[in-house]
């Protein structure tokens, strides 16, 4: 068992795009602005729109969000990944709103000593995201829109855990 | 007994609300009265929070299962599963 005191949480839900770059070194950053040299292993999940959805051109997805209870969850989800592993931080980045194929959806990014922990963390974080935080998307494609439906292979992902 | 009902998503297009104060009947106690009593509205309502139709609820924005209490003042809110990601 660790603890999410020492794991430095960070939960942004935004209409922005964000930048990869900018987002990893942030991550890797102290309060102080200082690198974490404690760090051995920075590992990242980015979630983009693809261009097809069963078998539709996709023109537009928009993102909609429960605020509050969004940010909350994925919180919850982080503090669960800090007790199973020893992590200094992590970060989800959510964006909402209209987005086109291409654009970057998701951000996972964790750090910790070693890879195991650090990939694992990551994977955990995005697996219950995807079946417990509270967003859902709409998309728009030639023939008109649709809400996009829930997969079980997403639910039946968590079973490893 | 007056709850904060929130819809998200399909469920909010299909009824057409989103925001709303709602005073229940004595008897609702818990998620699935709740449910029942806005599925008795009839129209959209009914057919939005079918039995049938897989919906997921949540209690002052925590997810909630069927059996779970609610109070006077409790924000309760009905969607989709979610899709995120």
């Amino acid at each position: 068992m660790h603890s999410s005191d020492s794991c430095a949480i960070t939960v942004r839900i935004q209409q922005e795009a964000f930048d990869l770059g900018a987002e990893t070194r942030l991550l890797r950053a102290m309060p102080s602005g200082e690198i974490d040299r404690r760090v051995g292993a920075v590992a990242s999940f980015v979630g983009t729109v693809r261009d097809m959805n069963e078998g539709d051109a996709i023109t537009t997805l928009t993102l909609e969000h429960y605020p509050g209870m969004t940010e909350a969850s994925i919180r919850d989800i982080i503090v669960q990944a800090t007790q199973r592993w020893p992590l200094f931080a992590a970060t989800v980045i959510h964006r909402i709103g209209p987005m086109r194929p291409a654009d970057e959806i998701v951000w996972v990014g964790v750090t910790s000593a070693h890879r195991e922990a650090a990939l694992s963390a990551c994977a955990f974080i995005m697996d219950f995201l995807k079946s417990r935080a509270p967003f859902w998307k709409k998309e728009v494609h030639a023939q008109g829109e649709r809400w996009v439906a829930a997969r079980d292979s997403d639910e039946e992902a968590l079973k490893r855990w | 007994m007056r709850i904060r009902l929130r819809l998200f998503a399909a469920l909010r297009e299909q009824i057409g609300a989103e925001d709303q104060w709602l005073d229940l009947p004595d008897g609702v106690a818990n998620l699935s009265d709740v449910r029942a009593f806005l599925r008795a509205q009839g129209g959209a309502w009914a057919e939005a929070l079918d039995p049938k139709r897989a919906v997921r609820g949540a209690v002052n924005q925590r997810m909630a299962q069927d059996s779970d209490p609610v109070a006077d003042g409790d924000e309760i809110a009905f969607f989709p599963p979610v899709t995120g990601g």
